[in-house]
C-alpha cells in the first residue's frame, strides 16, 4: 500500500472530526438498549478521545497495524474503555460496538472522498476494514479477560466464604459443607478445619455434609482423609447430613465408612459429641 | 430403542463433571426418577465422567432420553480415544486403580445403574454405556 492511499484515512478522519463524531455517536446510541449503563455525555467524550487518538495513530504511518507503538495510546484507550465496560456488565457485543459503529460514518466520507477512484477506493476500504476488524477483536480480548478476572476474585471469594469452621460447644466443631466438593476446595477445608482443632484445642469435629448434592468416591475419599488427618491430631469426626439416597448411593458405590462415626442430621451429631465429651447432662438442662 | 431427545456435553477438564451432574440430574427429574434413582443416576455419571477425563485425557457425554414401551429410562454414554483399557475384568474389580484413587468408581457406577456396558481398545479408547430405567 502506498503512502498516498495511507494518508487518506487520517485525512478524513481530521476533516471530517465533527460529522464523524455526530454520526458515530447515532450510531452508538441506536446500537444500545434504552435505559443504557452509560450517559450520552460520557460516550461524547470517550468518542471524541478515540478519533484524536486514532487520528494521530494512523497519521503516523501502519494504519493497519495496531501493535505499533503508534497504536499504543489507540490501544491504552480502548483497553480501559472495554475493562470497563466488561466490569459494568455490558455484553461483548455491545463492547465491541464503540468501535464498529463507527465503521459506517467512516466509510460512508470515504465513498465520498474518493468516490471517482475505484482503485484507490478498494484499497482504502481493505485497509480501513481490516483496522476496524483488529480493534474490535482487541475490544473483545481485553474485555474477555477482565470477565475472566471478575471470574476468578469470584472462585476465591466462594473458596473463602464455602469454608466456615464454627464452634458449636466447648471441645466440638462444626463444618457445614455445601456444593460440590472437587479437590482445591477439599483442600481448603480440610486445612482450615485442622487449624481450628488446633486453635480450639477441639476433641470432635463434626462434618456436616447436607448440602452436599453429590457423594461419588472422589468425594469420599476427601471426606476420608479429612477424618484421617483429623484423627491424627486428636480429633474424633462425625459425619452428619447422610441422606437417604445418598447412603444407598454409598452402599452401592461400596465405600466403606464403617470406621467414621455417621448421623444423619447435625442434631443426632451434637448430641453423640456431647455424650461423647461427657458434657450431656450440661446440655440438657433446662435454662433458667 | 427410540431416543426421544438427545445431547452431547464436552468433558475436558474437571469442572465438567460438575456440568454432567448438573444435566443429568435435569434430566433425571424430567424423566420422572424418584429421588434415589436420581442421586444413583448422577453419582454413576459423576464417576464415569472423571474416568473419561482423568484416565482417558477427556472426552464426550452423551445423554439420552429413551422410551421402549411403557419404559421409560436415562442413557449417557462416554467416549475418549485415551489409551485404553488393557484388561476390564480387572479394571470393574473393587479397590483396584492405576490412579490413586479408591478404585471404586467403575465397579461402583455399574451397581448404581441398570445396565452397564463398556467396551475399550488399547491405543483407541474406551466407551462406556449406563442406563438406569424409571
Amino acid at each position: 500500500m502506498s503512502a498516498a492511499t495511507d494518508a487518506v484515512i487520517p485525512r478524513i478522519l481530521k476533516t471530517n472530526e465533527a460529522e464523524l463524531l455526530d454520526e458515530w455517536l447515532k450510531e452508538q446510541l441506536t446500537a444500545f438498549r434504552p435505559g443504557s449503563k452509560i450517559s450520552e455525555t460520557e460516550l461524547r467524550g470517550q468518542s471524541k478521545e478515540f478519533l484524536n487518538l486514532l487520528q494521530q495513530a494512523t497519521q503516523a504511518g501502519h494504519v493497519t497495524d495496531i501493535q505499533a507503538p503508534s497504536f499504543g495510546r489507540v490501544r491504552d484507550m480502548l483497553g480501559d474503555v472495554s475493562r470497563s465496560r466488561g466490569l459494568q456488565g455490558f455484553s461483548p457485543s455491545e463492547t465491541a460496538t464503540f468501535v464498529l459503529s463507527l465503521k459506517r460514518p467512516l466509510f460512508a466520507r470515504i465513498r465520498t472522498e474518493l468516490g471517482g477512484d475505484a482503485d484507490t477506493l478498494a484499497t482504502v476500504t481493505w485497509s480501513a476494514t481490516e483496522l476496524f476488524d483488529k480493534l474490535g477483536l482487541y475490544t473483545t480480548e481485553v474485555y474477555q479477560k477482565s470477565r475472566e478476572e471478575v471470574i476468578k476474585r469470584q472462585q476465591q471469594e466462594l473458596l473463602e466464604l464455602s469454608t466456615p469452621v464454627v464452634k458449636l460447644w466447648d471441645g466440638i466443631l462444626a463444618l457445614p459443607m455445601i456444593g460440590t466438593l472437587d479437590s482445591a476446595r477439599t483442600q481448603i477445608v480440610m486445612e482450615s478445619l485442622l487449624q481450628r482443632i488446633v486453635e480450639t484445642g477441639a476433641d470432635i469435629a463434626i462434618i456436616d455434609i447436607t448440602g452436599v448434592p453429590t457423594v461419588d468416591t472422589l468425594t469420599a475419599q476427601h471426606l476420608l482423609k479429612t477424618v484421617t488427618a483429623a484423627r491424627l491430631m486428636g480429633a474424633d469426626c462425625i459425619i452428619s447430613g447422610i441422606r437417604p439416597q445418598i447412603a444407598q448411593t454409598i452402599v452401592h458405590l461400596g465405600v466403606d465408612l464403617g470406621a467414621v462415626i455417621t448421623k444423619a442430621t447435625l442434631a443426632d451429631a451434637f448430641r453423640r459429641a456431647l455424650e461423647m465429651t461427657g458434657q450431656r447432662q450440661r446440655a440438657l438442662k433446662p435454662r433458667a | 430403542m427410540p431416543v426421544a431427545r438427545s445431547d452431547t456435553l464436552e468433558l475436558r477438564s474437571a469442572a465438567d463433571v460438575v456440568s454432567v451432574r448438573q444435566a443429568v440430574r435435569t434430566w433425571a427429574i424430567e424423566a420422572g426418577f424418584s429421588l434415589v434413582d436420581q442421586t444413583k443416576m448422577v453419582t454413576a455419571a459423576s464417576e464415569i465422567a472423571r474416568n473419561t477425563i482423568d484416565y482417558g485425557g477427556g472426552g464426550t457425554a452423551t445423554l439420552e432420553l429413551i422410551v421402549e414401551g411403557p419404559r421409560r429410562g436415562l442413557r449417557v454414554v462416554f467416549e475418549d480415544t485415551g489409551p485404553g483399557i488393557p484388561d476390564i475384568q480387572q479394571a470393574l474389580t473393587d479397590h483396584f486403580t492405576t490412579g490413586n484413587g479408591l478404585g471404586l468408581g467403575l465397579g461402583g457406577a455399574k451397581r448404581l445403574v441398570n445396565d452397564f456396558n463398556i467396551s475399550s481398545r488399547v491405543g483407541e479408547g474406551t466407551r462406556v454405556v449406563i442406563t438406569r430405567w424409571k
